[in-house]
């Protein structure tokens, strides 16, 4: 697989002395969907900014379809698109001039016929003489996407572009993009929802300004090595405090379940099944699935709070 | 008694109707979840559950209270928290819990009482003195919701109450409400983050204004997913999806991940498609590794329903 960026221990501290990326190093293949997924504030905007050429690092470099972050930055400028999570559209200009405009800003002189490509490609077209502040929220995101397009860059950096996006929009995305890796394009998305991660080939998962795990979804999954029991229960909530007071499994509860994290079903759903027992509480149903992104990302961070108090 | 009890609401502005013959029960003690798109009503059913915007038609009652005839009532009897948390954010943890106490009317011994209730079940004893602005999201989340329940609300509405958490915080903040629900108070959810509603008791979706389905998480994906989804592991993921797209088999075929998603027509049966699906892709030297059915999460149900709308 061809490395299209590749990063060397890039750092980023603002003024004040606030950690933006701590030294990271990592590559992107081409034509890879490849994720930063992470909470506020662990770094993920940081990064993308630096790529981009947006801000400064303040160590470390990085190779961008073989130009240097550092030196090339006009040059890497002219491959890459930028969504950024307050994307701005001209509310009082129609799709159609948004699109214009943004060919302008880039020099792309013919650009209609990747206009109506890109208004297709979004289902758009019947919009295309609205004003851009008339647009649904979803149809806005799908608007600034194309306008990022426009010039036909190698790789395209979106930051956070579903967030407080409804399910529908939401998916309706995914499908866009999904559709535009078929374009030979490089795509990198943050996002702060685990649930997300397992569309991409490949993700990071960043905390407090550092990459915890780095691989595909199935091989973050699997480095788990636990199992997950679900059991569905006639008391959820006792069942939740009786086995947080008698055992250290990690317990996520849902309105209609629990998911407890355990080294084998073997070993420990008896213990569970006692405990729920001289409790009053019946297991109506019980099986082993697999461990969800979250499970691992969860127990990532307590293994390392764990390290950092036994220091 | 339930906690809610909604007959026939509806609330239309102008001609346009936001909230069309609504009727529910929410019940003591449970976390419940009303979710749906934007501008599918929600916010307006709250704003009328909460008794600060009066129905067109139609009542409810929110801990007993009519929200026509006593809204002031109901409005004391809950509590409200969105996402924009309404903390003063150059106050201390300490002096907004103080702050809230006071526009609830509590004082002296209740108020401490209460404010040591709040530092509690939030977990931010020790913490009382440090300035609310510089709180990661987390903890402004807690406190946001402790100091929406300091006067001991029968029900407490959280409008869109979660976003940009670490996933332990989440957890934490769950782990709040589930604490809230267990000692009797009813939890009322606004989100439209779907794999948070399955935290939820029950669940009601809302489209353009109107019930479209409810149930527990797991009836929901029981009751509305007739289609199979499934995921395929091949070689060339693009080309497979191009060549099974063309195909015109299948409902849908996305992209997920290093796989791919495919939706099967209703009737379809899964060997069917697997068949299909083998024979389709080595007639072009596509290898298949793998073919699962995979479970359809709540935002399966929620897009399946819409769609059927459309």
């Amino acid at each position: 697989m061809q490395e299209i960026i590749k990063i060397s221990n890039l750092k980023k501290i603002y003024e004040g002395g606030v950690i933006g990326i701590d030294d990271i190093s990592f590559s992107i293949y081409k034509n890879e969907m490849f994720g930063f997924v992470g909470p506020d504030g662990a770094g993920k905007t940081t990064t993308i900014r630096l790529l981009c050429g947006l801000i400064n690092p303040t160590d470390g470099n990085a190779d961008i379809m073989g130009y240097d972050l550092r030196k090339d930055k006009m040059k890497i400028k002219d491959n890459i698109g930028y969504l950024s999570q307050k994307f701005s559209l001209y509310t009082d200009l129609s799709v159609d001039e948004n699109i214009e405009f943004f060919a302008d800003i880039h020099g792309v002189k013919d650009y209609k016929e990747r206009r109506n490509e890109l208004l297709q490609f979004t289902r758009l077209t019947d919009f295309r003489k609205f004003y851009a502040g008339k647009l649904s929220g979803g149809m806005k995101q799908k608007l600034a996407l194309a306008c990022t397009l426009i010039h036909k860059p190698k790789i395209i950096f979106l930051d956070e572009p579903t967030t407080g996006v409804d399910p529908v929009s939401r998916r309706d995305f995914w499908k866009i993009l999904s559709d535009l890796i078929k374009e030979e394009i490089t795509i990198i998305i943050s996002t702060p929802y685990l649930d997300e991660a397992e569309r991409f080939n490949r993700l990071a998962l960043f905390n407090n300004a550092k990459i915890l795990k780095l691989d595909t979804p199935a091989k973050i999954r699997e480095s788990l090595h636990k199992t997950v029991i679900e059991i569905v229960c006639n008391n959820i909530r006792s069942a939740d405090k009786a086995l947080k007071e008698n055992t250290n499994y990690e317990i996520q509860t849902f309105g209609d379940r629990l998911n407890i994290v355990a080294d084998s079903f073997e070993k420990d759903f008896p213990v569970i099944e006692n405990i729920l027992s001289k409790n009053g509480i019946e297991i109506q149903d019980k099986r082993i699935i697999p461990a969800s992104l979250e499970n691992v990302f969860i127990h990532l961070l307590k293994t390392k709070k764990t390290e950092l108090q036994q220091l | 008694m339930n906690s809610i009890e909604v007959k026939n609401l509806t609330k239309k502005f102008g001609n346009f109707t936001s909230v069309d013959n609504v009727s529910f029960e929410v019940y003591r003690g449970e976390i419940f979840g009303f979710l749906g798109a934007n501008g599918a009503g929600k916010s307006t059913t709250i704003k009328m559950l909460c008794g600060i915007l009066e129905p067109t038609s139609g009542d409810a009652t929110v801990g007993g209270f009519s929200i026509k005839t006593q809204s002031e009532q109901v409005k004391r009897n809950i509590g409200y928290m969105s996402q924009k948390f309404s903390l003063y954010n150059d106050l201390t943890i300490e002096e907004n819990i103080n702050f809230f106490g006071g526009v609830y009317g509590l004082e002296g011994e209740n108020l401490s009482n209460r404010k040591k209730w709040v530092l509690k079940i939030a977990n931010l004893e020790g913490k009382e003195k440090l300035l609310t602005g510089s709180l990661p999201t987390g903890i402004k989340q807690r406190l946001a919701l402790g100091t929406a329940v300091i006067h001991s609300p029968n029900i407490v509405f959280l409008d869109e109450p979660t976003g940009g958490v670490d996933p332990i915080e989440r957890r934490n903040f769950w782990d709040l409400i589930n604490t809230l629900s267990s000692e009797g108070t009813t939890v009322f959810v606004t989100t439209h983050y779907l794999d948070e509603a399955e935290f939820c008791n029950r669940i009601l979706l809302i489209n353009a204004g109107k019930i479209i389905a409810g149930g527990s998480p797991k009836e929901l994906k029981e009751n509305y997913i007739k289609t199979i989804i499934l995921e395929i592991e091949c070689g060339k993921t693009i080309d497979a999806l191009t060549i099974l797209e063309d195909s015109n088999f299948f409902g849908s075929a996305t992209i997920f991940g290093n796989y791919i998603h495919v939706k099967l027509k209703e009737n379809d049966t899964e060997e069917n498609a697997k068949d299909f699906i083998v024979k389709t892709l080595s007639e072009s030297k596509i290898n298949t590794s793998r073919i699962d059915k995979i479970s359809p999460t709540l935002e399966d149900v929620f897009i399946t329903l819409l769609e059927k709308k459309d």
